[in-house]
């Protein structure tokens, strides 16, 4: 498929409006307009503290928007409950931190969500979880707990665990920023993998080669604003803004 | 600057450090005698240490007289170990009636076999788990008396001794710490009348000694109740001690709250865990972890507590001991009642300490 047809792929998965949002009196995202459509994978990247990872965790209500509107596959996000829930059970989301439950085996941090949020049998759930984590490369670390895995380890099994939800949409927040450098490729092989099979992605990541090979579109976030959209092609080699091509000097030069 | 390249020493093989540097000389010598002064500290502790040793020895043992009777004692000028070997069953169960003594010894018997069977790897079952959880039945029909099972009732007023001692703890800590948890959580809920409520609770508690609270709950809840209502004296201290413990336990559990990664939850809420699966899955799994030490600490002192319900006209077994040394044929046996009685909470609250431990060391090799 190609990357020129992006937006044709399919329907809107996330459309926000006019989002605005702030912390106490710091406005953290100003206006933000932004739709993704099926299949798509969009990459976000920016100065830290320019509201990237803010936006992508609004997008599963982590962090609630204060004004315009945010839908996400057809649920407007709003304080119903019930819509928060339908969202969640739809958008997978891996963090820098991992955040695996340290008092769970592998397979259990896998098997949770589904067991108890979408109401699998036990057996199912763990058949599900043995399958993704032979996807992910972790089946023989079955057993152990996260504290006994390298990072490299820990965050595909965070990925595992996002994707035994079956997630529609799966959102990344600088997923490899926490890692060792050696294990950073580990973890990209993964995400491009699933990116290849048809995930709806967003990502915030500094990995800029992954961005030029697997996104179909690059956004550059500055002071709480979206600054630029591209396809990447376009956005590495002709950059339309000045602060766009200062921020990639700066990353890609170093 | 480089360091030198080539270091002999570096090079040779492994030595063996010098003698006078290991073993117990060794230690002796780093330890004890590194200087003059320390010499002499050791030397001065050292007499201090051996006089204290040689005098509870002489008195507790080597002078102490055994048996059951007054006589054993006559002229002795050591411990009169005979006063316990006559009056140990009022240190174990109070006033009970004599001929009924059997049943608290059946009921401890009941626990401590079930102990063991948890201590066992292969005995700790589900069955087990429901074992316990049916253990009260039996124990309160046995103690207090059932109609079904043909025991005559016993009147709590009678209740005393260890047994009193080990029901207000038990009532104490296996209510008050879920109460704690759930007073810990709604301190840290985002519904303010909730979290108004806990705080307000817990701080009030706290603001309190537990005298004051055993106080109210004997003598002035009655007054507030229509006449002829009047509950059992002994429960009016268990829920006094349950209400009480709770508000400390919920801050012990706060604080284990409060060490949770905040990750933990956002992971939970992202996979659409509702509050009270995180709660329950993610939160405390975690939180109940961390606070083993101070929570089994606060355990410990609950135990010892519960030696205040004497204010309220209870005997437990610090009552008892006091009580024991009126005993016309063991008059001013005071000291011998108390070393009797600090045994038995030395041997319960170390008792407790170690299976805190044991289950420390068993989740932190769990979690590697």
């Amino acid at each position: 498929m190609g990357k020129a047809m992006a937006n044709d792929r399919g329907a809107l998965m996330i459309e926000m409006r006019h989002v605005d949002k702030w912390f106490g009196a710091f406005h953290v995202l100003k206006d933000i307009n932004l739709e993704v459509r099926r299949q798509e994978v969009v990459v976000i990247c920016g100065p830290s503290g320019s509201g990237k990872s803010t936006l992508i965790r609004t997008i599963n209500r982590l962090e609630e928007h204060q004004r315009g509107d945010l839908i996400v596959d057809g649920t407007e996000l709003t304080n119903d409950v019930k819509n928060i829930e339908t969202v969640r059970r739809e958008v997978g989301m891996v963090f820098q931190q991992f955040n695996l439950f340290p008092h769970l085996t592998v397979r259990g941090n896998v098997m949770l969500a589904p067991v108890w949020v979408r109401k699998l049998p036990k057996h199912e759930a763990s058949a599900l979880a043995d399958e993704l984590l032979r996807r992910v490369g972790i089946f023989d670390q079955a057993e152990k707990f996260p504290g006994q895995l390298s990072g490299g380890q820990q965050q595909r099994v965070a990925i595992a665990r996002a994707l035994a939800m079956q997630p529609r949409i799966m959102l990344f927040d600088e997923p490899t920023s926490a890692l060792d450098p050696e294990m950073i490729k580990e973890v990209l092989d993964v995400m491009r993998e699933l990116a290849t099979g048809g995930m709806t992605m967003i990502c915030v990541t500094h990995e800029m080669g992954f961005a030029r090979e697997v996104a179909d579109r690059m956004i550059f976030m500055d002071g709480g604003q979206i600054v630029e959209q591209a396809p990447p092609a376009q956005f590495f080699a002709n950059p339309r803004e000045e602060r766009t091509r200062l921020f990639l000097s700066q990353i890609l030069h170093h | 600057m480089t360091a030198p390249v080539s270091n002999p020493q570096a090079l040779a093989a492994d030595d063996a450090p010098p003698r006078r540097e290991i073993g117990v000389w060794g230690w002796a010598r780093r330890n004890l005698f590194r200087t003059w002064y320390d010499t002499l500290l050791t030397l001065c502790f050292g007499w201090l240490f051996y006089r204290i040793v040689a005098g509870l020895i002489g008195w507790g043992i080597v002078q102490a007289g055994f048996g059951t009777t007054p006589k054993a004692c006559a002229g002795s000028q050591g411990a009169c170990w005979a006063f316990i070997g006559d009056l140990w069953p009022l240190f174990f169960v109070g006033a009970y009636p004599h001929d009924a003594r059997w049943r608290p010894a059946l009921a401890l018997l009941l626990v401590v076999a079930l102990g063991l069977l948890t201590l066992w790897r292969r005995t700790r079952t589900r069955w087990l788990l429901a074992c316990w959880l049916l253990a009260p039945l039996p124990i309160l029909a046995l103690i207090g008396g059932s109609a079904t099972l043909g025991l005559a009732a016993v009147d709590s007023g009678l209740w005393g001794g260890l047994m009193l001692t080990l029901l207000l703890a038990v009532v104490g800590i296996v209510f008050g710490f879920p109460l704690g948890v759930v007073l810990a959580l709604g301190r840290r809920s985002r519904l303010p009348v909730i979290r108004a409520l806990s705080v307000g609770y817990i701080e009030l508690i706290r603001g309190v000694p537990l005298i004051t609270v055993l106080f109210m709950a004997s003598i002035m809840l009655p007054l507030f109740f229509p006449s002829g209502f009047n509950p059992d004296k002994v429960l009016r201290a268990m829920i006094g001690i349950t209400l009480f413990y709770a508000a400390y336990m919920a801050e012990v559990v706060r604080g284990g709250l409060q060490g949770l990664a905040r990750g933990q939850e956002e992971a939970a809420a992202a996979l659409g865990l509702t509050y009270w699966q995180t709660t329950a899955f993610i939160v405390l799994p975690q939180a109940l972890r961390i606070v083993i030490p101070p929570m089994v600490g606060t355990f410990i002192a609950l135990l010892k507590d519960t030696s205040l319900v004497a204010i309220v006209g209870l005997f437990d077994l610090l009552g008892i001991a006091r009580t024991a040394t009126a005993n016309p044929n063991w008059l001013g046996r005071i000291v011998e009642a108390y070393v009797f009685a600090g045994i038995i909470y030395w041997v319960l609250c170390f008792s407790m300490s170690q299976a805190s431990r044991r289950l420390e060391l068993r989740f932190q090799t769990r979690a590697g």
